[in-house]
């Protein structure tokens, strides 16, 4: 097995550990817990026989380590157990949430991502200059706010004053493809603008990295003119630090979505989870919460991925 | 000291200002403040006026009066979080750094999973367990930021326990506190400092962003991330009231983020 071949399973198997962990982490946590789950949750004044009830309910009854091969067996079915608020299977309450979320991610991803590279890429030409500067400035501010400031200052602006977009992002199954485009706008930019500032630096750093290298210099003296080399001599060459960093930021911003998600009322997981975090609803919550570290794990496994692979040195190991 | 002032930049001074401004108002709070934190002054959503500078909120409380006490409460909870994540983690980073064998490995790994999670979902799974409340909230953030601290001061550690006065120390006979605290605190301290400044940003964020989804800090405490929530329907009447309270947490952080850029700047040895 070649060195390469090892590193990228020791990431998987890592990031599936991970997973696991995870997955456990309520269970033994409900465990530790002092004092009698169904108590707490209930309250002082609850009967010995809704006590009882409500821990079978939640399977207290049995020993923990029972409960979890129980819920792994189900979660491998496609079962993640019932809600403890409204009493409806986690996976029927999920489905409509989880592709209205992936929709708002993807379609903040797909803006964010080029948008933050021909920007670094601008930033990196017109290196030093008021551009740089602005541009840089932006980003350093954009990152020190929280979401739900821009969230509200985009409603302020683009919706109450200017009454461009709608100030909620109501969509459903029945919502046109269109339609939902526009009304989740507002959420989408709060999104990439958290999440471009980052990708922006980063993308430029590497781009002004790769320019010290003598070849630049060649070309330079060879008379290229400074936009060719940056898109031809240089940009491929910082290729793989700048997809490391936009796989980072695409997770962080699947994270993201929880607050924005809040702002604009946008039914997606990131309301779900909030909701059942409040009234403790730990199926919904275990289960939402496993989905969004899948998808934070998956990227991070990824961007490891990509940038061992991009690496020749680790390629192609003594 | 007054050099050192006069070699800032102006955004370091800016940095510093606001700084000042938020800690004199958080630690006067009830001096400073013209009603109490929860009193109830008048009716509810009143406009500015000479009264209320700032208006009133859902309940008719002073907005002014609520933002010194909420710069008193997130604040301070911020402040005390990222102090025990470092106090914790720096130990256990400098421990396992002088030990290494079992412990250094165990910690590390646990370290690892720990930080491969999201820390907002993270913290959501373990309130959701614990239930929300104040120390619950600043136990579970401070656990989870014990973990980029524990990695850090481990390996500003790895570089000095090699070092021949720690070998001296050890051979002196002395103990494992006396090592970690007179030998290696000092020479890590630097770095530790800078990177409490940028852990104090992001717990300060976390914070109100937790108390903005109503899992936090909780009513009626005064908090910048929860005033915003309380009183987010006036936006919709195109009152930028509601938008105070989280532009104080973006100027805050920005502030911190210049005084910290600069002291990394003179620590790199930079002088420009």
């Amino acid at each position: 097995m070649s060195r390469l071949q090892k590193l990228v399973i020791g990431r998987v198997s890592l990031g599936i550990l991970t997973l696991f962990v995870v997955s456990a982490l309520m269970f033994v946590g409900i465990e530790l817990l002092p004092g009698d789950l169904a108590q707490q949750i209930l309250g002082q004044s609850a009967t010995e026989s809704t006590l009882a009830a409500f821990r079978a309910e939640l399977g207290l009854d049995q020993p923990a380590h029972l409960r979890y091969l129980d819920w792994l067996g189900g979660v491998l079915r496609g079962d993640f157990g019932t809600s403890l608020a409204s009493g409806r299977e986690v996976s029927e309450l999920l489905g409509p949430r989880l592709a209205n979320t992936m929709f708002l991610a993807t379609y903040a991803a797909v803006i964010a991502a080029p948008l933050a590279v021909i920007l670094g890429l601008l930033a990196a030409l017109w290196r030093n200059t008021l551009f740089d500067r602005g541009v840089n400035l932006t980003a350093l501010s954009a990152i020190s706010m929280p979401e739900f400031f821009v969230g509200y200052v985009l409603i302020l602006f683009l919706s109450i004053k200017a009454g461009v977009f709608p100030t909620l992002a109501r969509i459903d199954s029945a919502t046109g493809l269109w339609d939902a485009l526009y009304r989740s706008f507002l959420p989408a930019l709060t999104l990439i603008l958290v999440v471009v500032a980052h990708m922006m630096r980063m993308t430029r750093a590497a781009i002004i990295n790769v320019l010290a290298s003598p070849y630049i210099e060649m070309a330079r003296l060879k008379g290229v003119p400074r936009w060719r080399i940056i898109v031809q001599h240089a940009l491929p060459n910082a290729l793989a630090p700048i997809i490391n960093v936009v796989a980072l930021n695409l997770a962080y911003l699947v994270v993201g979505v929880v607050v924005v998600e809040v702002v604009f009322s946008y039914p997606g997981l990131g309301q779900l989870l909030v909701d059942a975090v409040s009234s403790r609803d730990f199926p919904v919550v275990q289960a939402v919460g496993l989905f969004f570290a899948a998808v934070y794990i998956t990227l991070n496994v990824l961007a490891d991925i990509i940038s061992i692979m991009s690496n020749p040195r680790l390629r192609h190991g003594r | 000291m007054k050099s050192l002032l006069k070699s800032a930049p102006p955004s370091a001074i800016f940095g510093m200002v606001v700084l000042a401004i938020v800690a004199f108002t958080g630690i006067f709070a009830p001096f400073v403040a013209p009603y109490g934190e929860t009193q109830v002054v008048g009716d509810a959503y009143l406009p500015w006026s000479a009264a209320h500078p700032l208006g009133t909120d859902n309940l008719g409380r002073d907005m002014l009066s609520r933002m010194i006490f909420g710069a008193r409460n997130t604040v301070g909870l911020a402040l005390l979080t990222t102090a025990i994540s470092f106090s914790v983690g720096s130990t256990l980073g400098m421990l396992a750094a002088l030990k290494g064998g079992w412990l250094d490995e165990v910690l590390s790994r646990l370290v690892d999973v720990l930080m491969a999670v999201p820390p907002l979902i993270l913290a959501l799974m373990l309130l959701a367990i614990v239930g929300p409340s104040i120390p619950n909230m600043v136990g579970v953030i401070a656990v989870i930021y014990v973990a980029p601290v524990y990695r850090l001061s481990r390996a500003a550690a790895m570089n000095v326990v090699g070092l021949d006065f720690v070998e001296a120390a050890k051979l002196r006979g002395e103990r494992t506190p006396w090592l970690l605290r007179r030998e290696i605190l000092p020479n890590i301290w630097s770095t530790l400092i800078a990177e409490f400044g940028v852990r104090f940003c992001f717990v300060f964020l976390f914070i109100a962003a937790l108390s903005f989804l109503g899992i936090g800090i909780q009513p009626p405490t005064a908090d910048w991330g929860s005033m915003v929530k309380e009183n987010a329907t006036l936006i919709s009447f195109g009152d930028i009231t509601p938008l105070i309270p989280a532009a104080a947490i973006a100027l805050l952080t920005v502030a911190i983020n210049l005084i910290v850029d600069w002291m990394l700047h003179r620590a790199s040895g930079l002088k420009s």
